[in-house]
């Protein structure tokens, strides 16, 4: 393997062995141009070989117009987790999630699949009572050791409620969305391109301030 | 642009158990923590850790030269270092939660977490480390992710090619210089006294070119619009205010013990340092501090590993003797 050595590989196989359902792994890249998006292909290949529950599909941005717009993805490249049936359930990456944002990775892989760690049930109601639709962005950098406990909670909601989708977005590769978010230090979460929070806060902040956002 | 990768140990399954009185559980999962757990493992205590995340704050540092057997390395790698000798001795950790409170019993030890479990011991090892010290000074909160940040290897790529200003003169500023003169077009330190870093590390950093060395210089207020523009600060070589202008500005101007859960548990100093003596013992029986969080006068990571051994093999005389 060219990006994920023997070591790594043997360790994610061993984390992968809980999956319970497959997961697809959609992956859009940009034929016309984009700089990381070979990157992004060999990785997720070696990725895809760690366990016999993954698969990977790769799409042209451009190619598989219909495909990027169902699955809401506009910028490469672009990784959306889908579950057994093929459905989307909110779990984006925008970027590579290498660095840290493995461990993100990882952990949207196993949430999917349906073995992800439990939370209380009274966090979970509050999560399934958000009735309104939001998109939560995570901004990160790859060196960045406390951003991808952020992207796994912001997931991790957006798996619970079909009303919520989150995606990771790597600030350097995506600079100038990056700046029109004001990014300079991260994580920063921002919800339905409003208010935003910073650091890898504790889940109960992801709900409050879903809760206060207006309809 | 070449892929790296840091996979956490996510090998869960050895927790620390609700039902089991330890010997000894550790608060804390960094070099002290860790130093301390395998100290008090060799010596047959029945050992739990309990940490927020393993590493703690070395994490954050991005080359490590002063650990003796290593000249050169990331944080990163001496943790996974540390965390590669401790999982040998598979001692259950439970990561993720921070502890609330402890019960001083009288034959052992409540320790409370925020997920709203409770563990027993007879002995407690506190190194639950430090976090960064704030400058105090207007501004500071409102430009907090807009520009003030206060982990360098985190923030620093959304820098590339901007000017900041980085606050303070210890190692972890000048290292910070260093690292942030790599991406940044240029680097201003600001300090209000004398550097009190390493001096190899003050020499490398005056070689920089597009490092600007502002000593005996104080930062008042920090200013912006949408981000930060600029700071205030007073030059006290020439007795007057400076404007200093950058887009972003790191506080590197030391730390402040993770303490506060123990307030009411064992003595502190006026830092709210943790009051240890050479045994790592605090004015609580059966409850030991070490590393960072202690009132030992250097916060060096050999140090913590040091006082990790002597908390736990302390510890474990106390329990022998219970």
């Amino acid at each position: 393997m060219t990006f994920l050595n023997e070591d790594i590989s043997k360790q994610i196989k061993a984390i992968f062995e809980p999956m319970k359902e497959d997961v697809n792994i959609a992956l859009f890249v940009d034929k016309t141009g984009c700089e990381s998006c070979d990157d992004a292909k060999g990785y997720m290949k070696e990725m895809s070989e760690l366990s016999e529950k993954l698969s990977l599909s790769v799409y042209d941005i451009k190619g598989d117009k219909e495909k990027a717009a169902e699955l809401g993805v506009e910028m490469t490249p672009s990784i959306v987790l889908l579950d057994k049936e093929y459905k989307n359930n909110g779990v984006k990456f925008n970027g590579i999630p290498a660095g840290h944002e493995i461990n993100s990775f990882i952990s949207g892989v196993l949430n999917v699949s349906g073995a992800g760690e439990e939370l209380p049930d009274e966090i979970v109601e509050k999560i399934k009572s958000i009735d309104k639709p939001v998109n939560i962005k995570v901004f990160v950098t790859l060196a960045c050791p406390h951003c991808p406990g952020a992207v796994s909670k912001a997931h991790k909601i957006a798996l619970m409620n079909p009303n919520v989708n989150a995606e990771m977005i790597e600030a350097n590769t995506f600079g100038e969305l990056s700046q029109k978010f004001n990014v300079s230090g991260v994580p920063k979460i921002v919800f339905n391109e409003g208010p935003d929070l910073l650091g890898d806060q504790p889940i109960d902040a992801f709900i409050d301030a879903m809760e206060n956002l207006s309809a | 642009m070449g892929l790296s990768f840091s996979l956490d140990d996510n090998s869960k399954g050895n927790e620390v158990n609700a039902e089991t009185l330890y010997d000894t559980i550790i608060i804390g999962g960094g070099p002290a923590g860790l130093s301390a757990a395998l100290y008090a493992k060799r010596k047959g205590m029945t050992t739990g850790i309990i940490a927020g995340q393993i590493g703690g704050q070395v994490l954050d540092t991005s080359s490590v030269e002063n650990y003796l057997g290593f000249d050169s390395l990331s944080g990163q790698d001496l943790m996974k270092n540390f965390e590669d000798h401790i999982k040998v001795y598979e001692i259950p950790t439970t990561t993720g939660s921070l502890v609330e409170s402890i019960e001083d019993g009288a034959s052992f030890k409540k320790i409370h977490t925020d997920n709203g479990k409770a563990y027993r011991a007879k002995s407690i090892i506190i190194s639950t480390g430090s976090k960064p010290r704030m400058l105090g000074v207007p501004g500071e909160k409102e430009f907090l992710g807009k520009g003030v940040a206060y982990c360098a290897i985190c923030d620093g790529p959304l820098f590339e090619g901007l000017d900041v200003i980085i606050s303070g003169g210890g190692n972890s500023a000048v290292e910070a210089a260093i690292d942030l003169a790599k991406i940044a077009s240029k680097v201003k330190i600001v300090h209000r006294s004398q550097f009190r870093a390493d001096q190899v590390l003050i020499d490398r950093l005056e070689q920089l070119d597009n490092v600007e060395i502002h000593l005996q210089t104080q930062i008042k207020e920090i200013h912006g619009e949408r981000l930060l523009t600029h700071i205030i600060a007073f030059d006290k070589n020439e007795g007057k205010e400076v404007k200093i202008e950058a887009n972003g500005l790191f506080v590197e101007i030391g730390y402040l013990p993770k303490s506060e859960v123990f307030e009411s548990l064992v003595k502190m100093n006026d830092r709210k340092e943790i009051i240890v003596d050479r045994k790592g013992e605090t004015s609580s029986k059966g409850i030991f501090a070490a590393g960072d969080v202690t009132d030992g006068p250097y916060k060096q990571i050999v140090i913590s590993a040091a006082d990790g051994a002597s908390a736990a093999l302390s510890a474990n005389d106390y329990v022998n003797k219970l």
